[in-house]
């Protein structure tokens, strides 16, 4: 059974084009994350699933039902807002029984899925309250416990964490993937933040100005991106770019030679390098690494710096992050297979 | 740090005198009426001091239970009249505005810019100036002289009013909580039945009640569309006890403070509402 299947979805808000045909296809208790960049259109997507916005052209299909011309009600749906969106009149308990309620299920049903929601998120305490006498991490459970209560074919995330702190952020980003691995719920979730992103998603989904990038597990849009976009758009800190030529099956910038893959012709090419990629060389090494800035996170370290004229950033471990400084000159080799070569007219990974 | 403890002090003290200033200036007036309600010779007495030497309930008595040459209850029946029209006026002020104002505040419909231009077009004019011509339509609608065509020029004139106070306020109301109600199972009829009306709770409380003082409070057209005494509202009665040859200063004053009496009341129950703060906490911040 489809969770949820999309169909050149296309949106335009006033004159601007939002969406350009958005293909999507969720298994049924999937988590699929919408990540982009802001403006990429991805809570307009989410909202357009919802039923908050009316798609302009496509087909939206949610548990193998067309809801495309649905208004939200119909569509089985929970949605969890970004400002979490609480009924400020109603009590923790109302807000969790009011969807349950509008749909006329009875008193016992609705003691029931408090009673189950409330333990799950440890809401039972604040039943009574109302949400102005909640914390910011507490609305957040009220907001999800909400959505959990109803039991909807598809789940939807705006952003959720992205009003707590860092610390609540990670607590409740585990909370989430526990509930999820629990109920198995097919379920949408739009970030922009790259750690929700990497360890929630069973799939990814990279959005940029409107357009799929991208669809793919985590580690695989990770290790093996489609285009530059994505490459520069996950990891952090961002993957390195280096313009380079290529001859005779080496690409050659100043500072900076790597091996080719015989597939790859043409005169340039942009070579990508993430920062844990490279490796302290026993001697010369592939690129001459002239550091500038070290930040030491115990573990290891980040080293900005320069390869030639161009900005790189390394993260190292072992003597050499205590000992670098400004001014240190490192040679490092890029790791067996973890360049990548983008055309640089397309921005398409070539291989 | 001791230095900035004995700081913090005269500054407490120093705001505290201000205020005990402020409430000595707003409270002066007031004990001047009830003094002179009290005094037994209902004349003012000018002393700096109104502590009046003994105190009689007599003009209130005599405003409360007078009866005019036909026996009619005068006091009540005027209380009665103002009482309706106050009520009637802000309840129709309220009911007209508020789907208005939720109109405005939430849809982008042809002509919603247009009206609300208009409707602050006619808070531009004082509504004495259309005294003659509302005197005339009211006198060909047989409406002078009655409680209904007082309730329907002021309530013309407070729905403009209420709908820019409702507007604004429901403009304040997240649309997020809307959408999650509609989310959860609602149409937009009751997104905004079930939602925004309860969170636009202060703001109908705050409406309601300016549009019931503002009624309550009239004068000038009240005495232009009246003439018979028992359709009188409570201003009227006042302005009754200062003629132009006698003045009635005690009754003046016990009439004031009686009819004061239900405003305040008003204000005392809806104070929680006034207070506000009942749409804090359904989203951030």
């Amino acid at each position: 059974m489809a969770g949820l299947t999309l169909r050149n979805v296309k949106k335009v808000l006033g004159k601007t084009p939002i969406l350009h045909g958005i293909d999507l296809d969720v298994r049924d208790g999937e988590l699929v994350v919408l990540v982009g960049p802001s403006g990429c259109g991805k809570s307009t997507l989410l909202r357009t699933i919802a039923g908050l916005e009316v798609p302009d052209e496509g087909e939206i299909r949610i548990a193998d039902r067309d809801v495309t011309h649905l208004p939200p009600r119909e569509r089985d749906v929970s949605m969890v807002f970004q400002s979490y969106a609480l009924y400020p009149h109603l009590t923790v308990r109302d807000n969790l029984a009011f969807g349950l309620k509008l749909r006329g299920a009875s008193a016992q049903t609705i003691e029931e899925r408090i009673g189950e929601v409330s333990s799950m998120l440890e809401l039972t305490p604040l039943l009574e309250r109302f949400p102005r006498q909640l914390s910011g991490g507490q609305r957040q459970r009220v907001a999800m416990g909400r959505a959990v209560a109803r039991h909807p074919a598809l789940f939807l995330f705006d952003e959720p964490l992205s009003n707590l702190d860092a610390a609540l952020r990670a607590e409740v980003r585990v909370e989430i993937k526990r509930l999820h691995d629990r109920l198995h719920a097919t379920t949408i979730y739009v970030t922009h933040d790259q750690v929700e992103a990497m360890t929630l998603a069973d799939r990814l989904v990279v959005l940029r100005a409107g357009r799929v990038e991208q669809i793919g597990a985590p580690l695989e849009v990770y290790e093996k991106p489609r285009t530059l976009f994505v490459a520069g758009f996950l990891g952090s800190p961002a993957m390195n770019f280096i313009p380079a030529s290529i001859d005779s099956g080496i690409a050659r910038a100043k500072d900076f030679a790597v091996h080719v893959p015989a597939s790859i012709g043409g005169p340039t090419v942009t070579v990508g390098v993430r920062s844990e990629d490279v490796v302290v060389a026993e001697s010369d090494g592939q690129l001459r690494f002239v550091v500038d800035v070290v930040e030491r996170l115990g573990f290891d370290c980040h080293a900005y710096g320069k390869v030639g004229d161009v900005s790189f950033v390394a993260r190292l471990n072992g003597e050499v992050a205590r000992t670098a400084m400004r001014g240190t000159v490192i040679a490092l080799n890029v790791r067996d297979g973890k360049a990548h070569f983008f055309d640089v007219q397309s921005g398409d990974a070539v291989q | 740090m001791k230095q900035s403890s004995t700081r913090a002090v005269l500054v407490e003290v120093a705001i505290h005198f201000v205020l005990l200033v402020a409430v000595c200036a707003a409270l002066y007036p007031i004990l001047w009426v009830v003094s002179l309600a009290l005094a037994p010779s209902g004349a003012p007495d000018a002393r700096a001091l109104p502590i009046p030497d003994s105190i009689s309930f007599h003009s209130f008595a005599s405003v409360l239970f007078r009866q005019n040459s036909s026996g009619t209850w005068v006091f009540a029946v005027q209380l009665f009249n103002s009482v309706v029209i106050s009520l009637a006026t802000s309840f129709v002020a309220v009911a007209i505005a508020t789907p208005a104002s939720y109109a405005l505040a939430r849809f982008r419909f042809v002509g919603s810019k247009a009206g609300t231009s208009l409707l602050l077009f006619t808070q531009m004019f004082p509504g004495v100036a259309a005294s003659v011509p509302l005197y005339l339509l009211l006198d060909s609608l047989h409406l002078l002289d009655t409680r209904s065509g007082l309730i329907l020029v002021y309530a013309t004139s407070a729905v403009p009013f209420a709908i820019f106070q409702l507007r604004s306020a429901f403009e304040a109301i997240p649309r997020e909580i809307e959408e999650a109600a509609m989310v959860d199972g609602a149409t937009q009829f009751g997104a905004f039945l079930r939602v925004a009306l309860p969170a636009a709770r202060p703001a109908l409380a705050v409406t309601g009640l300016f549009a019931f003082m503002t009624a309550w409070n009239e004068f000038i057209l009240a005495a232009t569309f009246l003439s018979r005494e028992e359709m009188f509202t409570v201003p009227l009665l006042l302005n009754s006890y200062v003629s132009e040859y006698s003045a009635a200063w005690g009754n003046f004053a016990a009439g004031a403070i009686l009819v004061s009496i239900p405003v305040c009341v008003l204000f005392y129950a809806l104070q929680r509402q006034l207070a506000g703060g009942l749409t804090s906490g359904s989203v951030k911040g």
